[in-house]
């Protein structure tokens, strides 16, 4: 995500018209461009062609057969039952994540666009960009090494007193290792996608809107709230969206962080109780053999496309908003 | 567009280039710097030690992932005796290695279970007739680990730990704890069962423990996978054994050797508490009988749980082998390494890294002949 | 707008007005204090994590930076044996990398090319929508990928350097292509239209013009875009393997990497030391190990994104 002015297309458009001598060498050049433009649609469709073809065995294979086959696969149900569980826990732990950290987001990309001292935004905003530049293998070490002892007392004591909240509820974990603390490091590692999206959408708030709020004698807060906010609505949605869509796929932190478990439970103070669909694969797919393979390909590919279809989503907000966003 | 913006932008590559040339200069440890113990192989009373140090050459072998920490040790010893040669295991399960045993693609293969009638046959249409070798080669004590303050070490019989580790005992004061543990002050903790998130000979051995000794408590047939839900887990031996250390009132199922600071249950049997010690361990399997109906080469042990004085949890991990390969090299490498891991000092060098039960003298002399017979063509 | 409504009965309409003024004011820039007060909070919340993150990584990791971490495999070493290193992790990240931005690097500079210089219609829009809807592939699933179309091939059990690149690229290309994109359309159009008034083709305006306008951004675009994927763990994990010792040949074997490296060793645990701790055994060597291939991985991941900023802060055409 860069920072940038629209394009300038126009010029192009003029460019177009020129005939030039060497059509040979300007038609091969454009051919290779269009080329590697195509290529891509191309990798995308293979990719969920190849996982279709490999996941094809287990999809079609029936309960009994899987069940015999594959570890962990519970007696008495189909691909869907087995899934299901995995699907949800993979959308709490997006959600989750995402209920942490659009505020947080919201507020850092407000900072950046409106509150912080114009020369040090740039920089700030790379420092924000760094926190998605760190493996996320590294943040699976500081979760379960050093954030979920630190968090523990902190969920005991929420499952003490407010345990009547549903979340809140059952038999909290007393190592931290619950889907709280995989919240609290997903969010962390989503926050940067939204501030960056949504900090760019901030930026496009029409100067006039913002100079006319304050010739009406409004307060910064309220500038930001009668004329930036509103206008940066959908792009906030769309950036929650992108946020959820990296949440969904992230495995490394959730791996090395979560006790897991299968089963349809709200409680994401307890141990043993989730599991998300990125994880399932990373810790099973060593030891799995033959159908086990399959098996875990299709989870990926049911991961896959609930991913497609969340970005695809925002990206169409996104899409739709840039074509009355003319305001400028 | 002035050109020493460019120039600029060339040495910038020029010192990046130059930092990885420097990087390149890496190589793998040398074979005297830190091997001084498991340097001088020849103890000539090994039928090993007189072949180490001419056999080179790659072999490919793979199987249960709990063989790992000791074949880490196998490999190393081996290669620091013949730094020609190189071994390489895959952790990629027991049912995998099997698997690749039977289609050939690994010489030699780990398995955390023995062979039934089908896997011997599907063995030896690889191996030819007869010609499979399988044997104890890595026996691993289980210890039952608990993270309590102040106390190290509990009495319980059978049926309590079924009964903690189904979770029907539920604190750490209950009264079947506390009836066979009259001098510990028990804390009223809530008990907190931990066990392993990935499939594991460890968690099938644990729970055919559990079905054979509290038949009647622990119902759940053994596999692979944790049967009760809805508990704290964790993956890998290092896994469970962390999550313990980081909760108190916490139990859990782990590899002796890498239990830390974790107090050990002694475990009922036979009418006494035997606390775990690699000696009680190695004791449960010389004083088990031998599988009986097998060809000469296959030695596999039926586990007696009851043994008084013995330690009844331990894993018995399986290697799998050919008597005959098709070409001299493999054939060699094999019977060298398999040699090495039984000869004392390989099983001395899977004690120290992996906590293993060294094997009794007898089963040696029962295993060597097969590996001894291992040739090409 | 605020609370001050309540106005009753007041003799003097110049002070009610006044009083109203002030106290809706007053009002007003409480709030307005206390969402500026907000706003710095979340800023600061967000650098909690990071502050922690990176002084973890480093008083952890930095114990174990040593010449011989450095330049030595841990081939051979087993247990709690605190010698080797990770160099051959080093190598297969720095190669199976290499080989990522080797395929990703064309193709998303082309790609991007197409967009800004000859895109439109309905591919253009819908190679804009797709690249889109790919910077968001769990990282896993682009893994699964490369291990099916490799698996048609090789069969199952193939694991190997390449496999790992071919994953990083689906990773890797859409983030190219949009960062390129962004450093493309800055190019000013003056300078095209300069260009073909002299009479300069399309195709060699492009590349002497643009790309060598854009040089520097692309060369920063492409820098973040190596260290977006460097650190991908989960991928590598399920198609290149784990192996021990040095391997440069990434279409034959298994490879070790820095992430997948710092994952195994924390999934390695406690190592039995029956001697107790010693200088030839120490206990929790493999938590160092982690700690410190994460330490040198957060250190070239830093470095990619200094390197990558400084670049264009440098060496980019002052345009604007």
């Amino acid at each position: 995500m860069s920072i940038t002015d629209s394009p300038p297309r126009a010029g192009t458009r003029t460019a177009r018209r020129r005939r030039s001598s060497d059509r040979g060498f300007n038609r091969g050049f454009r051919w290779i461009a269009v080329g590697a433009g195509v290529l891509i649609l191309v990798v995308l469709a293979a990719v969920a062609l190849f996982l279709l073809w490999q996941a094809w065995p287990a999809l079609t294979a029936g309960g009994d057969e899987l069940a015999a086959e594959v570890p962990r696969f519970p007696a008495d149900t189909s691909f869907l039952g087995y899934v299901g569980p995995l699907v949800f826990g993979t959308l709490l732990a997006a959600v989750l994540a995402l209920c942490l950290a659009v505020p947080v987001a919201i507020g850092i990309a407000l900072f950046i666009s409106h509150y912080s001292p114009r020369r040090l935004s740039q920089v700030l905003g790379y420092l924000v960009d760094l926190l998605a530049a760190i493996p996320s293998v590294v943040y699976g070490l500081w979760g379960f090494l050093v954030l979920a002892p630190v968090l523990t007392p902190f969920w005991l004591w929420l499952n003490e007193n407010l345990s009547w909240i549903p979340l809140y509820g059952g038999q909290a974990s007393t190592t931290g290792r619950a889907m709280a603390t995989v919240g609290v490091v997903l969010a962390v590692m989503i926050l940067p996608i939204i501030t960056a999206v949504s900090r760019e959408v901030f930026l496009q708030t029409p100067k006039l809107h913002e100079e006319a709020a304050l010739a009406l004698g409004a307060t910064r807060w309220e500038v930001v709230r009668t004329a930036v906010l509103p206008f940066g609505r959908s792009g906030v949605i769309s950036a929650a969206m992108l946020g959820l869509g990296r949440a969904l796929g992230e495995t490394m932190a959730v791996l090395m962080i979560i006790s897991p478990g299968f089963s349809y439970s709200l409680d994401i103070l307890a141990a043993g109780q989730h599991q998300t669909i990125a994880a399932y694969i990373a810790a099973d797919f060593p030891e799995s053999t033959g159908l086990g393979i399959n098996t875990l390909i299709a989870a990926g590919l049911v991961l896959f496309v609930i991913t497609l279809a969340v970005n695809m989503t925002a990206r169409w907000i996104v899409a739709r908003r840039k074509e009355f966003s003319g305001a400028n | 567009m002035n050109l020493s913006r460019f120039t600029r932008a060339g040495s910038a590559v020029a010192v990046g280039v130059l930092a990885l040339s420097l990087a390149a200069c890496g190589s793998d440890p040398e074979p005297e710097g830190n091997a001084s113990d498991t340097d001088a192989p020849g103890s000539s009373e090994t039928n090993s030690g007189e072949e180490m140090g001419s056999i080179s050459g790659t072999l490919s072998g793979g199987g249960a992932s709990s063989q790992e920490a000791a074949m880490n040790a196998w490999r190393a010893g081996f290669q620091q005796a013949n730094p020609d040669a190189t071994v390489n295991y895959d952790p990629v399960g027991s049912g995998g290695g099997r698997t690749g045993f039977g289609d050939g693609s690994y010489a030699f293969a780990g398995s955390d279970a023995a062979l039934d009638e089908d896997e011997i046959a599907a063995a030896e249409a690889q191996c030819g007739e007869g010609g499979v070798i399988e044997f104890p080669g890595y026996v691993s004590p289980v210890a039952v680990a608990f993270n309590l303050d102040g106390v190290d070490s509990l009495n319980m019989s059978p049926e309590t730990i079924a009964n903690v580790f189904l979770g029907e005992i539920t604190s750490w004061d209950d009264e079947a704890i506390a009836a066979d543990n009259p001098d510990v002050e028990l804390p009223g903790t809530t008990i907190t069962v931990v066990h392993r998130s990935d499939e594991s000979g460890t968690t099938e051995n644990f729970e055919e423990y559990l079905h054979t000794v509290a038949p009647d408590i622990w119902t759940a047939e053994p596999s692979g996978v944790w049967p009760v839900d809805g508990q704290e887990s964790a993956q890998g031996t290092s896994g469970v054994v962390g999550a313990a250390q980081a909760g108190q009132g916490t139990i859990t199922y782990a590899d002796a050797s890498q239990v830390g600071g974790l107090g050990t249950v002694a475990v009922g049997v036979g009418g006494e508490f035997v606390p775990y010690s690699a000696e009680a361990a190695a004791e449960v399997v010389a004083q088990s009988p031998r599988t009986e109906g097998t060809s000469d080469y296959v030695y596999t042990i039926e586990l007696e749980r009851d043994i008084a004085g013995t330690y009844p949890i331990v894993l018995v991990s399986y290697s799998l082998a050919c008597t005959s390969y098709p070409d001299e090299e493999t054939a060699e490498l094999v019977k060298g390494f398999l040699g090495y891991v039984v000869s004392e000092e390989g099983q001395q060098a899977s004690a120290d890294a992996a906590g293993a039960a060294p094997l009794s003298d007898t089963i040696r002399e029962a295993i060597l002949p097969g590996i001894e017979s291992i040739s090409a063509g | 707008m605020s609370a001050a409504t309540a106005s009753t009965t007041t003799s003097d309409a110049t002070e009610r007005t006044r009083a109203l003024l002030t106290t809706a004011d007053s009002g007003r820039r409480r709030t307005d204090r206390a969402m500026q007060v907000l706003i710095w909070c979340a800023f600061a919340l967000a650098m909690v994590p990071l502050v922690w993150l990176l002084w973890t990584v480093t008083t952890e990791g930095i114990g174990r930076m040593s010449i011989d971490f450095l330049t030595l495999s841990t081939r051979n070493i087993f247990g709690g044996d605190p010698g080797g290193g990770i160099y051959h992790a080093i190598m297969g990240t720095l190669i199976i990398t290499g080989i990522a931005a080797a395929i990703s690097v064309p193709v998303g500079i082309l790609t991007a090319i197409y967009l800004v210089e000859y895109g439109k219609g309905w591919l253009a829009r819908s190679v804009t929508f797709f690249v889109d809807v790919m910077t968001g592939i769990p990282s896993i699933v682009a893994g699964l990928f490369a291990f099916s179309l490799f698996a048609l091939f090789l069969g199952p059990s193939a694991q190997m350097g390449m496999m790992g690149a071919v994953a990083l690229s689906v990773l890797m290309i859409p983030v190219v292509v949009r960062s390129c994109e962004e450093m493309l359309k800055l190019v000013p159009n003056e300078l095209r239209e300069a260009s073909y008034a002299l009479g300069v083709p399309k195709w060699l305006t492009i590349v002497k013009v643009v790309l060598r306008t854009s040089v520097a951004g692309l060369t920063t675009g492409v820098l973040l875009s190596v260290a977006r994927v460097i650190g991908e763990t989960a991928p590598l994990l399920v198609t290149v393997g784990v192996t021990d010792s040095i391997n440069f040949n990434p279409f034959d074997g298994r490879m070790m990497t820095l992430p997948v490296f710092s994952y195994r060793q924390y999934h390695q645990g406690y190592a039995p030391c029956p001697a107790g701790e010693s200088a030839s055994c120490v206990a929790d060597i493999a938590f160092q190990n982690a700690w410190g291939a994460a330490l040198v991985l957060i250190g070239i991941v830093l470095l990619l994104n200094l390197v990558g900023r400084l670049v264009n802060r440098w060496f980019s055409p002052k345009l604007r």
